[in-house]
C-alpha cells in the first residue's frame, strides 16, 4: 500500500513538473522555432551528398534524402542543453534551493527538455512536410513497427546524450566554466554521429572505431531506423545489436553520473554562502 | 550620404585611442582564463580535423566537390577558418552583448557616451581566442594554394586579402543587423545561431551545391562571397564580376547595417519608459 502511494506520488510530482515546464516553454515558441531552424546542418550536408554521389555508398538520392531528414529529426529530439542551464543555476545560486527539495534536481532538467521537445514537434512536422514538397521523390514513410522502433531509439539516444552532457554539467561543481568542455564534446557529436556524413561513407576501420563510441547511437542508428530503408548489410547496425549497445551505454553512464553527482554535491560550496 | 556613413571616421584619432584602451583592458582580463584558451585551441583542432574528414571522404573516392580539387577545397576551408576566427575575435564577444544591453537597460548608458554607438557596440572588446584560428586559416589557404599551383603570385595574395576583408565586413554586417533586431524582439539571439548554422555551408565551395542553393547562397545569403571568392582570388581564378560583386556586397551590407541601426534607435524607447 505504502509502496503504491509512493509510486503514485512520484508520478503526480512528475506530471506537475512536466506541465509547469511545458507552460514555460510554450511562452518561448518563437525562439524554439528559431532553435529548430538552427539544426539545418543535415540539410546543407544533404545538398552536398546528393550533388556528389559516392560510388558504392549504397544510398541513392531519395535514400540520402530520407537519411538526412531522419538525422535532422533525431537531432531535434536529442538536443541537450543541460550544461548551460546547470552552469547558470550554479553561478546564480539557484541550485541551493533545488538541492533542498525532495526531488533530484536533474529530473527538473529532464522535464524541461521533454517539454521543449513537445513544443518543437509542430515545427518539426512543418519542416518534414516542406522537405517532402521540395523532394517528392524521397516521399516514403517507415512501416509502423519500424516507426515504433525508431521512436524508441530516439528516446534512448536522448537518454544517452542527456547522461553524457550531465556528466559534463557535474563538472560545474569543480569549475565554473563547464561549457568550454561541452564545446569539445560537440565535435565528435557532429562528425562521428552521422549528422554530416552517413557512417556507410566512412572507411571500414573508422566506422568500426566510431561504433565503439556512443556517438553513432545519438544520430545514425535512430536515423537509419526512422528512414525506413533497409539497414546497411556491412559496417552498420543490426536492430538488436544497436539497441543492446544503447542499453550498454546507459548502463555504463548512469552509475558514473550518480557517483560524480554525489562527489560533486559533497564538494558544492553554494555560491554566496 | 558619405559623411553619414563615415561618421566614426570624422574624429578618427579619438576613436583609435579609445579602441586601444578597449582592447588593452579586454585582453588583460582574458589572461586570467588560461584554461579556456587551451580548450579553445583543442576545439579549433578538433573542428578542423572534422571538416578535413568530410572533405577526405569525397577525395578518397576520387569524387571532386563541384569540380574543385582536394587542394582547392582546402583553400575554401582555410577561408572559412579565418572567418570563424574573426567571428570569435570580434563579432561573438561584442554583438552577443547587444541583447543583454537591451534586456538590462544598459543600452541607455551606451547611447549617452560621446562616441558613435555602433562603433562602441561593435568594437568594445576583442577576444584573443580566435587569433590562432585566423593564423591557421591563413596557413591552410597559402599551403593548399601552393600545393595546387606550385607558386604564389603576390598580386593574388593581395587580392585574396582584400576579398577576405570584404568578406569580414559582410559577415559583420549580417551579424550586426540580426543583433539589432533585438531592439524590437528582445530574444532574437537564437537567430544568430541559425545564421551560424547556415554559414557552415561556407566550408565547401559554392559549386558543390545544387543550382537552386547556389543562387540562394549568392543572392540572398552571401556565402559564396564569404569563402569561395577569396579562395578563387588566391587561386587566380576570380573573375572581375565576382571581385566587383564582393566589394559591392560588402559596401551595401555595411550601409544597410548603419541605416538599420539608425532606424532601430528611432524605435528604441529605453528600458524604463
Amino acid at each position: 500500500m505504502t509502496w503504491t502511494m509512493h509510486v503514485l506520488g512520484r508520478a503526480r510530482r512528475h506530471a506537475v513538473l512536466w506541465s509547469v515546464q511545458f507552460a514555460y516553454m510554450a511562452e518561448y515558441r518563437a525562439e524554439i522555432a528559431l532553435w529548430a531552424l538552427s539544426g539545418v546542418v543535415p540539410f546543407i550536408m544533404l545538398a552536398i551528398w546528393q550533388s556528389a554521389p559516392l560510388p558504392g555508398l549504397g544510398l541513392d538520392g531519395p535514400m540520402l534524402g530520407r537519411y538526412f531528414l531522419s538525422a535532422f529529426v533525431v537531432r531535434q529530439f536529442t538536443v541537450v542543453w543541460v550544461v548551460w542551464q546547470f552552469e547558470e543555476d550554479t553561478i546564480q545560486g539557484r541550485l541551493s534551493p533545488y538541492l533542498l527539495q525532495p526531488l533530484h534536481p536533474l529530473w527538473r532538467y529532464v522535464a524541461a527538455h521533454q517539454a521543449e521537445q513537445a513544443t518543437r514537434l509542430p515545427f518539426v512536422m512543418l519542416i518534414i512536410a516542406t522537405f517532402f514538397l521540395l523532394q517528392p521523390a524521397a516521399l516514403a514513410f517507415p512501416s509502423p513497427p519500424r516507426l515504433l522502433l525508431g521512436v524508441l531509439a530516439v528516446g534512448l539516444a536522448f537518454a544517452i546524450n542527456f547522461l553524457l552532457q550531465s556528466l559534463i554539467a557535474c563538472l560545474c561543481f569543480w569549475s565554473e566554466r563547464a561549457t568550454a568542455l561541452e564545446r569539445l564534446l560537440m565535435i565528435p557529436t557532429l562528425f562521428l554521429s552521422g549528422l554530416v556524413a552517413p557512417l556507410q561513407a566512412f572507411p571500414p576501420g573508422l566506422a568500426r572505431l566510431a561504433l565503439k563510441t556512443p556517438f553513432p547511437y545519438l544520430i545514425a542508428f535512430p536515423a537509419q531506423l526512422l528512414s525506413g530503408d533497409p539497414l546497411p548489410v556491412e559496417g552498420g547496425f543490426t536492430v538488436v545489436g544497436g539497441f543492446l549497445a544503447m542499453a550498454l551505454w546507459i548502463a555504463v553512464l548512469l552509475p558514473l553520473l550518480s557517483l560524480l553527482w554525489r562527489a560533486g554535491v559533497r564538494r558544492y560550496g553554494a555560491m554566496g554562502a | 550620404m558619405v559623411v553619414w556613413l563615415l561618421a566614426p571616421l570624422r574624429d578618427l584619432r579619438r576613436h583609435l585611442v579609445s579602441l586601444r584602451r578597449f582592447w588593452g583592458t579586454s585582453l588583460a582580463s582574458q589572461l586570467e582564463y588560461q584554461f579556456n584558451a587551451f580548450i579553445e585551441l583543442l576545439a579549433m583542432v578538433g573542428n578542423l580535423a572534422g571538416s578535413l574528414l568530410v572533405l577526405w571522404l569525397f577525395d578518397r573516392q576520387g569524387v571532386p566537390l563541384g569540380g574543385w580539387s582536394w587542394a582547392g577545397a582546402l583553400v575554401v576551408l582555410g577561408a572559412y577558418t579565418v572567418l570563424t576566427g574573426f567571428t570569435s575575435c570580434l563579432l561573438q564577444p561584442n554583438l552577443s552583448r547587444i541583447v543583454t544591453h537591451v534586456q538590462e537597460g544598459t543600452l541607455d548608458f551606451v547611447l549617452l557616451k560621446p562616441i558613435d554607438s555602433q562603433f562602441w557596440l561593435s568594437l568594445r572588446t576583442v577576444s584573443a581566442a580566435g587569433v590562432p584560428e585566423m593564423v591557421l586559416g591563413v596557413v591552410l589557404m597559402v599551403g593548399a594554394a601552393l600545393q595546387e599551383r606550385g607558386s604564389l603570385n603576390p598580386a593574388a595574395v593581395l587580392l585574396m586579402a582584400a576579398m577576405l576583408m570584404a568578406a569580414a565586413l559582410t559577415l559583420y554586417a549580417l551579424w550586426f543587423v540580426l543583433a539589432t533586431t533585438s531592439i524590437w524582439f528582445v530574444k532574437t539571439w537564437n537567430a544568430t545561431e541559425v545564421l551560424r548554422a547556415v554559414l557552415t555551408a561556407g566550408r565547401y565551395p559554392v559549386a558543390a551545391f545544387p543550382p537552386a542553393l547556389r543562387t540562394l547562397f549568392t543572392l540572398v545569403l552571401p556565402v559564396a562571397f564569404l569563402t569561395t571568392v577569396p579562395a578563387e582570388a588566391l587561386l587566380e581564378r576570380a573573375t572581375a564580376p565576382w571581385i566587383g560583386g564582393s566589394v559591392a556586397v560588402a559596401c551595401g551590407a555595411l550601409a544597410i547595417s548603419r541605416a538599420f541601426w539608425q532606424l532601430a534607435l528611432r524605435f528604441y524607447t529605453s528600458a524604463s519608459s
